[in-house]
C-alpha cells in the first residue's frame, strides 16, 4: 500500500489533479453563478401558491400567540435552537436545528412589514385555499385576502357566497371592473405624462425663450407678446386636459373592493390601485406560465414603482441601450481610424510599439479613473463652457453643466476605444500581406487598397471590437455614477418633443439600477428578487453580446486561416 | 464611381474589343485628371487618417495630463501679490490693539489703544467710520481681549476693573435699483452696554474672553495676577427676546476663585470653554478645569507646562481655529502648536504637537484663517510666514517689509493680508493659497490630529463645522486597497494559476474549446452583478456558514487528492474509458459532492465545538470584530472577478510555449509533471507574473465590488471579518459631492492619479514583459 502511494506520488498525478481540481472550482463556480441568478431571477415572476396558516410560536409573556398568516413562502433554513432562543424565543434547546420559513405576507398597509420569519414547527393547519387572491398594487407592496364585497359609487353591488373557495361570478365581475380601471389608469397614464409633459416642456422652453430675450436685450413688447400669446394657448390646453383628467379620476374612482385580510380585519381596496390581481391556488400549470409572462413581459415593459422597489424597468432598459448606442456612434469611427493609422500608415518603430502598449494597457485603468475624468474634464470644464456660450437662459441652472446622456456615453466612449483599435488592429494584422500587394499591384492607391480591400476583409474584427465595447460598456457602471446615470428619471432621453433626442438630459441604467434597489432602497428583502432578475437580464444582454463576439472572431480566424496557406 | 474596376478597365485595354482605338491612351487628359484627382484624395485620405488616428491617441493620452492639471494645484505654494499700500488719515499714532479684515476683504478694522474703532477700505485705506466703544467716563484702557475673530467679540479692560464688551461688524443692506450690496460698519453690544465689574479698584492687567452659545466667559487678573472669573448668560426668559435692548436680561455669575499665576503675561480660554491657559513671562502656561472652577471645585491650576523649548522667550500665544490648539511663538523665530491630549490614565495635558519652519527673527504677531486650519506669523524684521497646521507646511515665507512689523490681520478666508508696520504703514495684500492642507506628510505619514491622543492615519473628509480639522490621509484607502486586492488576489492566483497550468498543458483539446469561452464570459459578468450578489447574497450566506467556507477550504483540496488517489487505483479498462485530460471533469461531481458534505456537516461542527454559532463565538468568545459586509466576502467576489483576467493570460502564455520542449523531454524520459515544472513553467514564468500583475492592477482599481460588498469604512486593520474602503469606492462616493475645485475635490483626483499610475505602470511591466516573451518564443 505505502509503495502504492509512493508510486502515485511520483509519477506527479496528485498534482496534476490538483490542477485540473482549479479548473473544476473554476467552472463550478461560474456555472453556480449563473445557475443562482437563473433560478432566483425566473423565479421571481412565477405565480407561487398562497398558503394560509396558524402560526403559533412560544414565548415567554403570553399564552396565545397564535395569528393566521397568509403568504408565499419565500426560503427556508436550518438555525440552531441557541441562536432562536438566544435571540427571545423560548424553544426547547434540546432539538439542536429548528427549521426557519421567511414568508413573503404582503399587506405593509395594515401590518407594516412584509416579510416575516416563521418557525416551522409551530405552523399548523396550513391549507390552500382557492379564494385567495393576490394583488399588485401601486402602492404598499402585495396584498394577500379574500374577495369579499365590490361596491360602486360606494354601493354594495356583489357579495361573495364562499369566501375562502372559488366564486367564479363575483371574481369575473372584479376582473371586468378591474380591466376598466387598468384602461382608465392607462388614459389618465398617457394624458399626464405625454400630453401634459409636452405642455410642460413648451412652458419650460417660453420661459427660457424669454430669458434669452432678456439677456440679448431684445425683450420689447412685441418679442414678449407673441411669447404671451404662446403660453395663453398652452394655459387653455392645459385647462382642458386638467378637465379629462377630473373626469377620468371621477371615473376610475367608481369602484372598489372589499377584502379580508389574515387577521380577519376587513379592508377596502380601490381598484385605481390594483395593477394585477390573480387567485393564485386556482392556476393550473398552463394558467401559471401565462401569468409567468404577463409578468415577466410587465417587468420589461414597465416603469417603476414604489422607489424602484416593484413593477418594471423600461425606463432603464431604454437608458441603457440610448447609452450604448450613442457610445457606439462616437467609439466605432474614432477608434477604427485610431487602428488604421496605427497598422496601415504611422511608421513602425519604438513609438507606434510603446503607443500601442499603452493604448493597450488603457483598457486596464480602472474604469473609476474615467469616470472622475468625464466628470471633470467633460462635465465640469467642457459642459461649463457650453452652458456659458450656448444655454445662458438657464443658468444658473446647469444645461450640460451637468451629468447627462452625452457625456456618460463620451466617457464610456473613451473608456472602450482602447478595446476597439486593439481588435481592429488584430484584425489589420490578420490580413496577409499577398492581398495589399496585390491590391497595389494593379495599380490602386494606399487608400483606395484600404478602403475597397482591406477594410471589408477587416470588417469582421472590427464588429468584434465594437460588440465586446458595447458589452464592456453596458456592464459598467462605477463611471457612470459620476457621469449622469440616475435612480429615476422623470422621462425617458428620447421623445416627441424638440430635439427628440435630449443629450442633456439624465438617465437610468441596468446596473446602477442593480446597485440602487439592492443596496439604497428601505426595503431590501422586497426587492430583492427584482434585482436578480435584472441582474439575470443583465448578464444575459452581455452574454450573448460576447458570445456573439466570440464566433465572430472565431469565424474570422478560420477565414484568414485558409488565406494564409494558399 | 468605382475606381478599382476602373483599374481593370485599364489593365484589360489593350486587348478589349470596346476600345475602338485598339489603344488606350493613358496619358489622355481625362486620365490625367482622374489620376491626379486619385492622388489627391489619396493624400488627403492620409492626412485626415493620420489627424484622425493622432488626435484619437491624444484624446486617450489627454486623461493623463488631465489628471495631472487638476491635482498639481495641491503642492503649489501660496503666492502674495500686494493690492495697496497706505497710511491711515487721522490713526492713533500708537499700536493698535486688534486689526481684522472683514469677510469680504473689502474693509478692514483697526482697534486703538484709546477704545476706537476705525473702520477703513482696505483697498486704499479710505476711512469708513470711527465708532468709539462706549467706556464709562473717566475711565482709560488698559488691557484687550478678543473673544474670538469669528464673532468679533471683544473685550477692554479699564483701569477701574471693569470691563467692556462689544463686538465689531458689518450689517449688510441692498440698495439702489442693481441691489447693490452695502456693508455698514457698526460696533454692538451683545451682553449690554454696561460694564462688568470684575476687580474692585485696580486695573485690570490681563483680560481674556470667551464665547460660546450665548455664554460669555470673562476672566481678568490684577498686577497682581489675582485671577478672577465672570461668566455671563443670557437668561432663558421666555419673554427674553422681547426686550433685549433692556440690558436687564443677563445673568451674571462670580466663580470663587483664590488663584495667583506669577508673571502673568496672557490668559487664554479654549472654544469650549473647558480650560483657561495662564502663560507667564517666563513661558510657564497653567491649566485650569473651568467646570471644576465652576463648581468651586478647582483649588489650583490642575497643570504647568513650560511652554518656551532651549533659550528661546515666548513672545505671543495664539489660539487656533476651533479654539482646541495653542500657537506659541517665540523671539528665536519660531512657532509651535501645543493642544491637550488626554492620556490613557484620563489625565489631561497639554503637549507640543509639532513645531513649524521658523522665520528669520522674533515673531510678533500672529494670525488666525477662520475657514482653515491656517495661521500668519510676522517677524520685526517684516518678514511674514503663512503656515497650516495640519500640513505642518510653511506654504509661504516672503520679506514684506523692510522694517518691523507691529500687527497683522489675514481675513477669513485666508484670500488677503494686512500689515501694519511699527511706523504706522498698512500694506494690503492679496494671498493665493488655496490648498494649504495638502503635504506630502499630511496625505502619506502620520499626522497628530486635535483631539486624538496619538499621531494616527485618518481619512475624514466631510465638514461638519467651519472649524472642522479635514484629515486627507490616503493611507488608510490605499491600506484598504491593498487588503482587499490580497485577499481576492489570495484566491485567484492559485486558482488561476492551476487552472492556467491545466489548461493550457493537460487538458484535452475537446474539453480546452468549451472551458475557454466559459472563462471568458466570466470575463465579461458586470462588476456590479457580482458585487450585488457578493453583498446580498454572499455576505450573509458567508456569516451563517462560516465554518463550511473554512471547511471548503481543506476539504476541496483532499477530495481532489482523495479522487485521484482512488482513480489511479481504480481498474485499467475503467480508466482508460475517459482518455487523460478530462479530469477536470470528472472532478466536478466530486466536488460539488463534498463541498456539499462540508456545508452540512458544518453545522453540527458547530454546535459541537462552537456552542453552535461560529460568528457568534468570533466576535465574542475570540473578541474579533465581524462585520457582515467583509474582506472574506471582497476576496471571494473580487478573487472571482480576477480569476479570467489571470487565467487567460497565463494559459495563452503556456498554451504557447513551443511544443518541441516538451516532446524533447519528455522523449529523454521525464513525467508529464517533471517536463511541465522543470521545461514549461520556467519558459512560460515571465507570462505568468505578467499575468498576475494585470490581474492585480484589475484587483486594485475595482469599484463596484467594494463598494457593494464592504461596509466602506475607512479603516486600517488586517482582520479578514471586517471590511475596509479603497481609494476606488472612496472615489465614487465621495466626488459627486465635493465641491469642484476644492481641496477635498482635488485629492479624489490625487487618488484617481495614483489609480491610474499604478495600474498603467503595472500593466506596462506586465506588458512589456510578455512581449519579451512572445519574441523570445518566436526565435525557438
Amino acid at each position: 500500500m505505502k509503495n502504492e502511494i509512493g508510486k502515485w506520488y511520483r509519477s506527479g498525478s496528485p498534482w496534476i489533479w490538483m490542477n485540473a481540481g482549479a479548473v473544476a472550482i473554476s467552472i463550478v463556480m461560474v456555472i453556480g453563478l449563473l445557475f443562482l441568478l437563473t433560478v432566483r431571477g425566473m423565479s421571481h415572476f412565477w405565480p407561487k401558491d398562497v398558503l394560509q396558516a396558524t402560526y403559533a410560536p412560544p414565548s415567554e409573556y403570553s399564552e396565545d400567540t397564535a395569528t393566521e398568516i397568509i403568504g408565499e413562502l419565500v426560503e427556508s433554513e436550518q438555525v440552531p435552537a441557541v441562536q432562536i432562543a438566544s435571540s427571545g424565543i423560548p424553544v426547547d434547546e434540546s432539538q439542536a436545528f429548528y427549521q426557519r420559513n421567511l414568508m413573503k405576507l404582503g399587506n405593509r398597509d395594515l401590518t407594516g412589514a412584509d416579510f416575516s420569519w416563521v418557525l416551522d414547527d409551530f405552523v399548523t393547519d396550513i391549507s390552500y385555499p382557492e379564494g385567495v387572491v393576490t394583488l399588485e398594487r401601486r402602492e404598499w407592496g402585495n396584498f394577500y385576502g379574500f374577495l369579499a364585497e365590490i361596491h360602486e359609487q360606494g354601493q354594495l353591488v356583489a357579495e361573495t357566497s364562499n369566501l375562502t373557495g372559488v366564486d367564479e361570478p363575483l371574481w369575473q365581475d372584479f376582473n371586468q371592473r378591474l380591466e376598466r380601471a387598468l384602461e382608465i389608469f392607462e388614459e389618465i397614464y398617457r394624458i399626464e405624462n405625454d400630453e401634459i409633459g409636452d405642455i410642460n416642456y413648451a412652458v419650460e422652453r417660453l420661459r427660457l425663450q424669454q430669458r434669452r430675450l432678456e439677456l440679448n436685450g431684445e425683450d420689447t413688447p412685441a418679442n414678449l407678446a407673441e411669447l404671451d400669446a404662446e403660453r395663453e394657448t398652452l394655459d387653455a390646453q392645459y385647462l382642458e386636459l386638467q378637465l379629462e383628467l377630473n373626469g377620468l379620476y371621477e371615473e376610475i374612482g367608481r369602484d372598489s373592493a372589499v377584502f379580508v385580510a389574515a387577521n380577519g380585519q376587513e379592508t377596502e381596496i380601490e381598484f385605481s390601485e390594483i395593477v394585477f390581481a390573480y387567485q393564485p391556488n386556482t392556476l393550473g400549470v398552463i394558467a401559471k406560465i401565462g401569468t409567468y409572462f404577463q409578468k415577466l413581459g410587465e417587468f420589461l415593459t414597465d416603469e417603476p414603482r414604489e422607489a424602484n422597489t416593484e413593477g418594471g424597468i423600461f425606463p432603464a432598459i431604454f437608458g441603457t441601450v440610448m447609452m450604448v448606442l450613442l457610445m457606439s456612434v462616437f467609439v466605432t469611427p474614432f477608434g477604427v481610424i485610431a487602428a488604421v493609422y496605427l497598422r496601415e500608415y504611422a511608421k513602425q518603430g519604438v513609438i507606434t510599439r510603446m503607443i500601442r502598449i499603452a493604448v493597450n494597457n488603457l483598457a486596464g485603468v480602472p474604469s473609476i479613473v474615467y469616470g472622475v475624468f468625464g466628470l471633470g474634464f467633460f462635465i465640469y470644464i467642457i459642459g461649463g463652457e457650453i452652458d456659458q456660450l450656448f444655454y445662458p437662459e438657464a443658468l444658473p441652472a446647469p444645461t450640460f453643466g451637468t451629468g447627462g446622456l452625452l457625456w456618460a456615453s463620451l466617457t464610456l466612449a473613451l473608456l472602450t476605444v482602447p478595446v476597439v483599435i486593439v481588435a481592429t488592429e488584430e484584425g489589420l494584422a490578420r490580413i496577409p500581406r499577398s492581398v495589399r500587394e496585390g491590391s497595389l499591384a494593379l495599380g490602386a492607391t494606399k487608400f483606395e487598397t484600404l478602403w475597397r480591400v482591406v477594410l471589408p476583409m477587416a470588417s469582421p474584427a472590427m464588429m468584434t471590437g465594437l460588440i465586446l465595447a458595447v458589452a464592456r460598456a453596458a456592464g459598467e457602471v462605477a463611471p457612470l455614477m459620476l457621469v449622469g446615470v440616475v435612480k429615476l428619471a422623470p422621462s425617458l432621453p428620447l421623445d416627441g418633443n424638440y430635439p427628440y433626442l435630449h443629450l442633456d438630459q439624465k438617465f437610468m441604467h441596468l446596473g446602477f439600477h442593480i446597485y440602487d434597489v439592492g443596496f439604497q432602497s428601505p426595503n431590501v428583502e422586497a426587492a430583492r428578487p427584482l434585482v436578480f432578475a435584472t441582474a439575470l437580464l443583465l448578464v444575459i444582454v452581455i452574454a450573448v453580446l460576447n458570445l456573439t463576439a466570440v464566433a465572430l472572431r472565431n469565424r474570422l480566424r478560420e477565414k484568414y486561416k485558409a488565406l494564409d496557406s494558399h | 464611381m468605382s475606381s478599382t474596376s476602373e483599374q481593370q478597365d485599364v489593365v484589360n485595354g489593350e486587348s478589349s474589343p470596346r476600345e475602338e482605338g485598339g489603344f488606350f491612351d493613358l496619358g489622355s487628359s481625362q486620365i490625367q485628371l482622374r489620376r491626379k484627382l486619385r492622388h489627391a484624395f489619396d493624400n488627403s485620405a492620409r492626412v485626415l487618417i493620420a489627424v484622425g488616428g493622432i488626435s484619437v491617441i491624444v484624446a486617450i493620452l489627454l486623461i493623463f495630463f488631465y489628471l495631472f492639471y487638476e491635482v498639481a494645484p495641491l503642492f503649489r505654494a501660496a503666492e502674495i501679490d500686494e493690492m495697496a499700500s497706505y497710511e491711515l488719515a487721522e490713526a492713533d499714532a500708537s499700536a493698535p490693539l486688534h486689526l481684522a479684515i472683514e469677510e469680504q476683504t473689502e474693509n478692514a478694522m483697526r482697534l486703538t489703544r484709546s477704545g476706537v474703532a476705525h473702520f477703513f477700505e482696505l483697498h486704499s485705506g479710505a476711512e469708513l467710520a470711527q465708532i468709539p466703544v462706549a467706556l464709562p467716563p473717566g475711565t482709560t484702557v488698559s488691557s484687550f481681549s478678543l473673544a474670538s475673530e469669528e464673532s468679533g467679540i471683544f473685550g477692554l479692560g479699564l483701569d477701574n476693573g471693569q470691563v467692556v464688551v462689544a463686538q465689531y461688524g458689518y450689517a449688510t443692506s441692498f440698495v439702489g435699483p442693481d441691489n447693490r450690496r452695502v456693508l455698514t460698519p457698526e460696533l454692538e453690544y451683545p451682553f449690554g452696554e454696561q460694564a462688568f465689574d470684575l476687580i474692585s479698584n485696580t486695573a485690570v492687567q490681563t483680560l481674556a474672553l470667551s464665547e460660546d452659545d450665548d455664554t460669555l466667559l470673562i476672566v481678568a487678573a490684577d498686577q497682581d495676577s489675582n485671577l478672577n472669573i465672570v461668566e455671563v448668560s443670557q437668561q432663558s426668559s421666555l419673554f427674553a427676546a422681547f426686550d433685549a435692548d433692556s440690558g436687564g436680561n443677563f445673568e451674571t455669575e462670580r466663580f470663587d476663585l483664590d488663584l495667583r499665576a506669577p508673571g502673568l503675561s496672557q490668559i487664554l480660554i479654549d472654544g469650549d470653554q473647558l480650560w483657561l491657559y495662564a502663560v507667564s513671562r517666563g513661558g510657564q502656561l497653567s491649566m485650569l478645569d473651568l467646570q471644576a472652577a465652576s463648581r468651586g471645585q478647582a483649588d489650583d491650576f490642575s497643570s504647568v507646562v513650560n511652554l518656551a523649548q532651549g533659550s528661546a522667550e515666548i513672545t505671543q500665544v495664539k489660539l487656533l481655529l476651533g479654539g482646541i490648539s495653542l500657537l506659541v511663538a517665540n523671539d528665536q523665530g519660531g512657532v509651535s502648536q501645543w493642544f491637550p491630549v488626554r492620556s490613557s490614565e484620563g489625565t489631561v495635558n497639554l503637549q507640543p504637537i509639532r513645531g513649524f519652519e521658523p522665520l528669520p527673527a522674533a515673531v510678533v504677531e500672529l494670525s488666525a484663517e477662520q475657514r482653515r486650519k491656517n495661521f500668519v506669523a510676522a517677524d520685526v524684521e517684516g518678514n511674514v510666514g503663512i503656515y497650516n497646521s495640519t500640513a505642518t507646511r510653511q506654504v509661504l515665507a516672503e520679506k514684506l517689509l523692510t522694517s518691523a512689523i507691529r500687527q497683522i490681520a489675514i481675513s477669513p478666508r485666508g484670500d488677503a493680508l494686512l500689515v501694519e508696520s511699527a511706523d504706522g504703514r498698512f500694506a494690503a495684500w492679496e494671498v493665493h493659497n488655496e490648498h494649504p492642507e495638502v503635504s506630502w506628510s499630511a496625505i502619506w505619514d502620520q499626522v497628530w490630529y486635535e483631539g486624538y491622543s496619538e499621531p494616527d492615519y485618518i481619512w475624514q473628509s466631510s465638514a461638519s463645522a467651519n472649524d472642522f480639522e479635514p484629515k486627507y490621509s490616503l493611507v488608510p484607502l490605499s491600506f484598504g486597497t491593498l487588503k482587499a486586492a490580497f485577499y481576492a488576489m489570495l484566491l485567484a492566483a492559485p486558482l488561476a494559476i492551476c487552472g492556467a497550468i491545466f489548461t493550457g498543458y493537460f487538458m484535452a483539446p475537446a474539453m480546452r474549446r468549451k472551458v475557454k469561452p466559459l472563462i471568458e464570459l466570466m470575463e465579461a459578468l458586470p462588476t456590479v452583478v457580482l458585487g450585488f450578489l457578493a453583498g446580498l447574497w454572499l455576505a450573509p450566506f458567508v456569516e451563517r456558514n462560516l465554518l463550511g467556507i473554512f471547511s471548503i477550504l481543506v476539504v476541496l483540496p483532499l477530495s481532489i487528492l482523495l479522487a485521484s488517489f482512488v482513480w489511479s487505483r481504480l481498474p485499467q479498462q475503467f480508466r482508460l474509458a475517459i482518455p487523460a485530460g478530462w479530469e477536470a471533469a470528472i472532478l466536478i461531481p466530486v466536488l460539488l459532492l463534498f463541498g456539499y458534505l462540508s456545508f452540512a456537516v458544518a453545522p453540527f461542527l458547530e454546535a459541537l465545538f462552537f456552542n453552535g454559532d461560529l460568528r457568534f463565538y468570533i466576535s465574542n468568545d475570540l473578541g474579533v470584530t465581524y462585520d457582515q459586509r467583509n474582506a472574506l466576502v471582497v476576496g471571494f467576489a473580487m478573487g472571482f472577478a480576477v480569476i479570467p483576467t489571470i487565467f487567460s493570460i497565463a494559459e495563452d502564455a503556456i498554451f504557447t510555449v513551443p511544443r518541441q520542449l516538451t516532446y524533447g523531454s519528455l522523449a529523454l524520459g521525464a513525467t508529464p509533471w517533471q517536463s511541465l515544472h522543470r521545461v514549461v513553467l520556467p519558459t512560460a514564468s515571465p507570462g505568468i507574473f505578467s499575468a498576475l500583475m494585470i490581474g492585480m492592477g484589475r484587483a486594485v482599481g475595482e469599484t463596484m465590488i467594494v463598494l457593494m460588498a464592504t461596509g466602506n469604512t475607512p479603516i486600517m486593520d488586517v482582520n479578514i471579518f471586517e471590511g475596509m474602503r479603497t481609494l476606488a469606492a472612496n472615489i465614487a462616493v465621495e466626488i459627486p459631492e465635493s465641491e469642484v475645485d476644492s481641496t477635498h475635490y482635488r485629492i479624489l483626483f490625487l487618488a484617481a492619479f495614483v489609480l491610474f499610475m499604478f495600474t498603467f505602470i503595472v500593466n506596462t511591466v506586465a506588458e512589456v514583459v510578455r512581449q519579451r516573451l512572445r519574441s523570445k518564443y518566436s526565435t525557438i
